[in-house]
């Protein structure tokens, strides 16, 4: 039966912000993990998200597929590009030889608004899987 | 006399079948309130409904080069509608959350209101069986 579609549909959702969340959680933890060098500093990553009809319609002979729901897939985790933060503190045990230190671009701030929103989105299709299944489970008693 | 499930239940398993796929719709819009340039859509139920009632001509793919007349994908013949935003959003999504979740509950409510009608068109007919 096709209800079961909408499971799919927001599985996948529920995958990516967890995706998200995870993302974040691994942001924030390194926010504050300095290092010597710029090319070794963390970098803030971030999903990158597309509908699968998107997917879908970028191969050819598939029209009819464009009328029913779509889920979300994760097409990639993007590193930020935004530049390590550098930081003059000579007496850190990490500092290189001019005395400098380099912090993540781990933008805390929006870190913790990408959390909210991600939490959110995760509620709202856990919110449809359940209301989906109890339309399922009155489905299934109809008539008795 | 024959007990004909169409003439029974009459409309109410096609209103079913389009909350059903409406349900999916809205959930997908939902799912997808995160995508950039994802346009969230919508099912009409006036034109299914008037798809239902008027039986059009419908054309029958026998190859697979044939091209698909719009909603022929669909179950129930009518395409979906993209939604008009009310708020522009800057990467191309159109997924308002909130409206979304409230058409989908208001979407199971209807469900819920059509089950109802088909599971005491069930029983009543139980019942005429049984003649009690």
């Amino acid at each position: 039966m096709s209800s079961f579609k909408i499971f799919d549909i927001a599985g996948s959702a529920m995958r990516a912000q967890s995706l998200r969340l995870n993302l974040v959680a691994s942001n924030l933890s390194n926010a504050e993990t300095v290092t010597s060098s710029i090319n070794e500093t963390y970098k803030a990553r971030h999903p990158v998200f597309a509908s699968q009809l998107q997917d879908a319609m970028a191969k050819p002979g598939k029209v009819g597929e464009a009328d029913t729901g779509t889920g979300v897939n994760v097409l990639g985790v993007v590193e930020s590009d935004a530049p390590a933060l550098a930081e003059y503190a000579p007496e850190h045990p990490l500092a290189n030889a001019e005395g400098y230190i380099f912090r993540p671009n781990v933008n805390p701030v929006e870190e913790m608004t990408n959390m909210i929103a991600a939490s959110r989105s995760y509620q709202d299709n856990a919110e449809v899987a359940n209301t989906a299944k109890q339309l399922m489970l009155q489905t299934l008693r109809m008539g008795q | 006399m024959a007990i004909n499930f169409d003439n029974a239940l009459g409309i109410h398993p096609l209103a079913l079948q389009f909350r059903n796929q409406r349900a999916e719709l809205l959930a997908s819009n939902l799912a997808n309130a995160d995508t950039p340039n994802f346009k969230a859509r919508d099912l009409d139920f006036q034109s299914v409904l008037k798809e239902a009632q008027g039986a059009t001509l419908k054309l029958t793919a026998t190859q697979p080069e044939h091209l698909q007349a719009p909603g022929a994908g669909g179950s129930l013949g009518v395409a979906p509608q993209y939604r008009i935003p009310s708020q522009a959003s800057l990467d191309g999504n159109t997924v308002d959350a909130e409206q979304e979740q409230v058409r989908y509950a208001e979407n199971a409510l209807s469900y819920q209101f059509s089950l109802r009608l088909v599971g005491d068109k069930f029983s009543g007919l139980s019942e005429a069986i049984r003649g009690e």
